[in-house]
């Protein structure tokens, strides 16, 4: 078994604010990642996954299938986006990276069967870097 | 040129360098041109709703060791400096909506680099040293580089 890791990129902003809480919890909570207007980062996403060798191409996963499946769920919607204004699921959610990763985490499930229809190779884990200091990894079998 | 005291050591003149980072969201958009031509220019930039980077800034000063203290200038210094005049008023801000003057002019990274060089420069030059450039990194790949205003060469 390997696992096999590619690396991604896009550049969005957001902002941290929780509905249920009030402005001051927010600003008490979140500090300048509530500032009104937002701000951004140049995340850093790496999708892992899992699987055996294949006897025929040498290859434990077609990284330009991976590479399709990554562009359409995740980089032509996020990149050069506000992730609260332009993104459904988080008009109502903070898009926290650990929400950020959890939502990554769903779109890449839902789409994978039809980009790698066999039992291998699986989505392993997916990784955010919000900047070189705060990294957040989801394990992708604990989303349903 | 200086010569350190008590030695015959001869000291060139030197660039020293001192990195801050700070994340912002930004818009690039022109009010003057259409929807259209907006998006041919700056493509996914030009999304109203804004989008963001993790900026890194290098500033070099310019200068010769003072005899003295053997520094082209104090780093600590130079970092208060920085924190002061572009970390804090741009780290987590929206520049267009937040940090004149990009509620008019378009916050591109040469726009940027050269506020920055406005911001800072009075209170890096001093006897014997010069603010020598201004580097910005919008993403690890891509960075401008400014030197202050001087005609471009053919």
């Amino acid at each position: 078994m390997f696992r096999v890791t590619r690396r991604y990129q896009f550049a969005a902003s957001h902002r941290l604010h929780a509905r249920g809480l009030s402005d001051e919890e927010n600003r008490s909570l979140y500090g300048k990642c509530n500032n009104p207007f937002g701000h951004g980062h140049n995340y850093v996403l790496e999708v892992s996954a899992r699987g055996p060798v294949d006897a025929n191409t040498g290859s434990a996963i077609d990284p330009r299938r991976l590479d399709e499946l990554v562009a359409r769920e995740v980089l032509q919607p996020f990149e050069h986006r506000n992730l609260n204004c332009d993104v459904e699921a988080f008009r109502d959610l903070t898009p926290t990276s650990e929400n950020l990763a959890v939502e990554i985490c769903r779109r890449l499930k839902r789409s994978w069967p039809g980009m790698f229809p066999g039992e291998w190779p699986q989505l392993e884990k997916v990784r955010i870097a919000e900047t070189a200091r705060n990294i957040f990894e989801m394990d992708a079998h604990e989303i349903q | 040129m200086y010569l350190q005291a008590g030695s015959d050591v001869e000291y060139l003149s030197m660039l020293i360098t001192r990195k801050v980072e700070f994340s912002a969201s930004h818009v690039c958009r022109n009010p003057r041109l259409t929807d259209e031509e907006n998006q041919r220019v700056f493509g996914l930039a030009a999304n109203p709703n804004g989008h963001g980077h993790n900026y890194l800034l290098e500033v070099s000063v310019e200068g010769d060791p003072d005899p003295v203290t053997g520094m082209v200038f104090d780093l600590k210094e130079m970092k208060d400096v920085l924190n002061r005049e572009v970390v804090e008023p741009f780290d987590h801000r929206f520049l267009n909506h937040e940090v004149p003057p990009f509620d008019r002019v378009i916050p591109t990274p040469e726009n940027i680099a050269r506020d920055i060089w406005r911001r800072i420069e009075p209170h890096l030059a001093g006897p014997g040293r010069r603010l020598h450039s201004v580097r910005l990194y919008e993403t690890p790949d891509l960075y401008v580089d400014y030197f202050g205003e001087q005609p471009c060469s053919a």
